[in-house]
């Protein structure tokens, strides 16, 4: 027998996850599982990047492990990591009480309001590979931004109408504060003490250490400009194949279309993480990223998913 | 009278935009009350991250009635004349019109027509609707389900409910009766997000501020900033040490509380190694925290404040704990930034600056930092620099724009940059001048002295306003985005305070082609090729360079005529030295202005340039009655001829301006001046004395030409033709 696991957020990650994930299920949100693809950030998601957009009411929690290649730290830096997780929420439209909602979260993971000090400060979102851009704040504890806060204005080039609201947390810099730990690799992931007790670093610093590698050293690039191209002609071929033949029809593939634009983005992110791209030239590369999601929006506005009729 | 009071309650405002939308809502509404001719008392609005609020004191209950007397036909006029009548006077039959007798027309009708004034708060209904939909936010957004339909709601964050009333202070205000976009007017608001989270019911103003304060919600903004203030100072007295005060953070953070709660937070004394700088920059800008330091000394203490917006159950220590690991967690990045950057030398850094694009248009950094080396090498002895030591500056000057801790705070350039130097052992004088090179930054920012940093300091900001002029990118109107009006009066202030001596011209045509040289796109060049292609010659491009050049130097004129006209210079006199040819030696132009005004105070110098006026008046009327002008000079011979005071005038004309040409050519301009005061008596005896248009053609053509002389003689120091008066 195992020893007893304490799956309180104060105590473990997991509980940490587990308890946002009862919390917004309560609110009446599909919980889904991380998408199967490498992605900068949970907005990648095609539960918010595409679902934000048309006219359909749609509530989405979920994790999404976020990459991003330029961050690594060789897993000696406490706070910074290329490899983390996001938690998640889409509501669409955003319900007027969004702010309490989000409040009553920090609460239910043991954030006593009573006691700390939380704040919302300005901080606009915009995702220059997405076209998106949405208004908010960064929602501070103490003086620590915890979480995102944005209402969706535009996403993929295109009106959210109507607006979504969406709520990024910061899974692991929550958990060192209500945890109370300095480093990431002292969390405990799973809850349990003594032998049975499993941290963050048994499960990620080998991971960031070889990843760091990668990502800065070894990353085949001349595979990775390959790779960027094709995702890139892919995307495109999907559109095409998929469109509609006449204005009565729905876009049969948006869908995997999109697949093929958040490949090309972070095939993008690890190229500059290996310094291959220029400044002028990275301008350029996040432009076609954008032209794909662009594109991909348009088509998922044709679909039922999409609202189309 | 009555008073208004509207509360906009919203989620949080962006603390930038608080203090600029409660005075644009004071003005709206009250510009839109007075545009109906309703005149007020006072008005006053209010910000705070929830909410905007304006108080309109001493409006009338309703607006003014209006009598009107319209006439109209006589009695027993034709039916249709009186048809018209009462219908343009909106009258039922002439029963409703009264009979006016009048000795001369007999009798008419009259309509009386009175319009009672509109009630104020039907106005208001009107007014305030539309002022909301309209909120000159500088970013907005839609929200909830509202936002699908056309035409929504925009404001800053979601509007949470309104609050207007509107009444006498004895009795209870009537509710202003409006909606927008589903949000009803009401008399109901809430305190503070936590501390008072229940309703409150208000009538007015004058309840309105007790209830929120009841409700932990100070709705002054200066209140908060005071509060804040005092109690930092207080905090930081009690612990022997002294805030460093911070005017922009102070307005920053009274616009993130509602209820300002300060507290004290301390971190390890062995991140006291990290420059002062840099830790103030961290917790400043991450934190949004006060740092302190020991009483009268430079250093810093291991000490912060911090300003939340809760009263704790436990006094605040699980808060000062938090941001305590936040500035702790933020002190070790700095720290890393700090030690990482010192392994690098600033020397060795120079190779990534080829790789960051300045303007896409002018080329790499890298390029720049070349142009500006060389620029500074050559200006270097102008300004009694050691040319070696300025060129070493410049090279460095742009190397810690890639290192960590510049990265992470913009705003420590150079003076980053002047720390490693210093570390790296470079000469003290070249470490400063990295740091000062981008100085002044403003009107009221200090002037380098060190002559390494001032030569330094005028060769990046002559290459910036040569590179954008060069591409055309000039500023127009309100818009100066690359600061060119502040390079070019840095370029005026730091050549004034060291009475610099340059001849900008030659400067800025042999930089003109350095910059060509690298820009990608030759805005110039390529019209000329385009247009013609085959010439685009050497001489055309000369051309094209001088143009460009000679209209940086009007920029530059221009420049500096506010400058000197903040420092209480007329402009006249500026133009009046800047209308002569080859002026683009700043320090000259402005010791010859001085010269010039003080000469203007004099008897001799009014009375001249009232003889001034005169010839130039004679000639201008006689050249165009002859089609000709009179620049041959004199005959002396022929004044010889004439009256006494002809010759006299002739003969003071040519010694006068010798002296006057000499003494300018010395740079001694109040000699100049003197030389040209003793023209004065001359002047005045020759307009007493002698007749201009005389009989003799002869005569009468050598007179006109001495007064010509007399001008051409005052054009040494200045075109007295621009001097008003």
């Amino acid at each position: 027998m195992s020893s007893a696991v304490d799956l309180a957020p104060k105590t473990s990650f997991q509980g940490l996850i587990l308890t946002l994930q009862r919390f917004w299920a309560a609110q009446g949100c599909v919980i889904l599982q991380p998408y199967d693809m490498e992605v900068g950030a949970g907005t990648f998601h095609p539960a918010t990047t595409l679902r934000a957009l048309g006219p359909k009411p749609w509530k989405a929690a979920y994790v999404q492990p976020s990459r991003r290649p330029k961050d690594g730290r060789y897993g000696e830096n406490p706070n910074r990591l290329q490899h983390y997780y996001q938690f998640q929420v889409i509501l669409k439209p955003n319900p007027p009480n969004l702010q309490e909602l989000y409040l009553a979260s920090l609460d239910a993971i043991g954030v006593d309001l009573k006691l700390h000090d939380i704040r919302f400060v300005e901080d606009d979102w915009e995702s220059p590979t997405l076209g998106a851009w949405g208004l908010g704040w960064e929602c501070w504890c103490d003086g620590m931004e915890v979480s995102q806060f944005t209402y969706f204005q535009q996403v993929a080039g295109f009106e959210c109408s109507p607006v979504a609201g969406e709520l990024t947390y910061g899974l692991e810099r929550l958990a060192m504060y209500v945890q109370g730990v300095e480093n990431v690799y002292d969390l405990n992931f799973n809850g349990a003490e003594g032998d049975d007790k499993v941290t963050y670093g048994d499960v990620f610093l080998q991971a960031e250490q070889e990843y760091s590698r990668h990502n800065f050293e070894a990353a085949d690039t001349t595979m990775l400009f390959r790779q960027f191209t094709d995702a890139e002609k892919a995307c495109r071929t999907y559109l095409d194949a998929g469109a509609p033949a006449s204005e009565t029809e729905r876009h049969k593939m948006a869908q995997p279309a999109y697949d093929q634009c958040i490949k090309a983005s972070h095939v993008f992110n690890l190229l500059d993480a290996r310094g291959v791209i220029s400044v002028t030239e990275r301008q350029s590369y996040i432009l076609r990223v954008r032209e794909l999601a662009k594109a991909c929006g348009a088509a998922w506005l044709k679909t039922a998913g999409g609202g189309a009729a | 009278m009555p008073d208004l009071l509207l509360e906009l309650r919203s989620e949080e405002i962006p603390a930038r935009m608080q203090r600029r939308a409660a005075e644009d809502l004071r003005k709206l509404v009250t510009d839109a009350l007075v545009e109906r001719g309703f005149l007020y008392e006072g008005a006053k609005a209010f910000a705070t991250p929830r909410r905007l609020a304006l108080h309109v004191a001493g409006l009338p209950a309703r607006g003014q009635d209006v009598r009107e007397e319209r006439k109209g036909p006589r009695v027993g006029a034709p039916d249709g004349a009186v048809q018209g009548f009462l219908k343009s006077a909106g009258l039922a039959s002439l029963d409703q019109a009264t009979i006016v007798t009048d000795p001369k027309k007999g009798e008419f009708y009259v309509a009386v027509i009175e319009r009672p004034g509109r009630s104020t708060l039907d106005v208001l209904a009107e007014i305030l609707p539309a002022i909301i939909k309209s909120f000159p936010w500088p970013k907005s957004m839609r929200w909830g389900k509202a936002s699908a339909q056309p035409g929504a709601l925009r404001w800053v964050r979601p509007l949470q409910s309104i609050v207007a009333t509107f009444g006498p202070e004895t009795e209870t205000p009537d509710l202003v009766p409006f909606a927008v976009d589903g949000i009803v007017a009401g008399t109901t608001t809430y305190g503070h997000r936590f501390l008072a989270p229940e309703a409150i019911e208000v009538r007015r103003f004058d309840d309105y501020v007790p209830a929120l304060e009841r409700a932990k919600v100070v709705l002054d903004a200066d209140r908060r900033k005071d509060i804040i203030l005092h109690d930092a100072r207080d905090l930081a007295f009690a612990r022997g040490l002294e805030l460093v005060e911070d005017d922009g953070l102070l307005e920053e953070v009274a616009g993130l509380v509602e209820w300002p709660v300060v507290l004290m937070g301390s971190f390890d004394a062995a991140f006291l190694d990290i420059p002062a700088e840099a830790i103030r920059a961290t917790i400043r800008a991450n934190q949004k925290c006060f740092v302190l330091r020991e009483p009268g000394a430079e250093c810093l203490a291991p000490a912060f404040v911090l300003v939340s917006n809760l009263i704790a159950s436990d006094g605040g220590l699980a808060i000062t704990a938090g941001n305590e690991r936040v500035v702790r967690a933020r002190l070790s990045d700095a720290k890393f930034f700090w030690e990482t950057d010192k392994a690098i030398k600033l020397q060795d850094r120079l190779p990534k600056l080829d790789s960051i694009v300045f303007h896409e248009k002018l080329g790499t950094q890298g390029e720049r930092v070349q142009r500006i080396a060389a620029l500074a090498r050559e200006l270097a002895p102008l300004v009694g620099a050691d040319p070696d030591l300025a060129e070493r500056a410049a090279r460095l000057a742009k190397a810690d724009l890639v290192t960590e801790m510049v990265g992470e705070f913009p705003e420590l350039q150079g003076l980053m940059g002047r720390k490693y130097a210093t570390l790296e052992g470079e000469h003290p004088s070249v470490a400063a001048a990295i740091e000062e090179h981008y100085k002044p930054v403003g009107p009221s920012d200090r002037v380098p002295t060190d002559p390494v940093s001032v030569a330094v300091a005028l060769a990046d900001k002559l290459d910036t306003l040569v590179g954008f002029w060069a591409i055309d990118e000039k500023p127009t109107g309100s818009k100066d985005p690359y600061a060119l009006r502040r390079a070019a009066l840095g370029v005026i202030r730091l050549i004034l305070d060291e009475e610099a001596r340059l001849r900008l011209m030659p400067i800025i045509v042999g930089r003109m082609a350095l910059v060509q040289a690298v820009t990608k796109v030759d805005g110039h060049d390529a019209e000329v090729a385009e247009t013609s292609p085959g010439l685009q010659s050497d001489k055309v491009k000369q051309d094209v360079r001088k143009g460009v050049s000679s209209d940086l130097l009007a920029f530059f004129a221009d420049r500096l005529k506010v400058y000197l006209r903040d420092q209480g210079a007329r402009h006249d006199l500026i133009d009046a030295v800047f209308a002569l040819p080859g002026q683009d030696d700043l320090l000259m132009v402005v010791r010859r202005v001085e010269a010039l005004g003080k000469f203007l105070e004099t008897d001799d110098g009014r009375n001249l340039l009232a003889g001034y006026k005169r010839a130039a008046n004679i000639l201008r009327i006689e050249e165009k009655k002859d089609g000709r002008s009179y620049e041959a000079a004199p005959d002396a011979s022929l004044a010889a001829r004439g009256e006494p005071e002809e010759r006299a005038l002739s003969d003071a004309l040519a010694s006068a301006r010798q002296a006057a040409s000499t003494a300018v050519e010395r740079e001694d301009f109040a000699g100049a001046m003197q030389a040209l005061s003793s023209l004065r008596a001359p002047v005045d005896a020759f307009f007493e004395k002698v007749t201009v248009n005389a009989e003799d053609p002869a005569l009468r053509e050598n007179r006109l030409a001495l007064l010509n002389a007399l001008r051409a003689a005052t054009r040494e120091v200045a075109d007295f033709s621009r001097i008003e008066g």
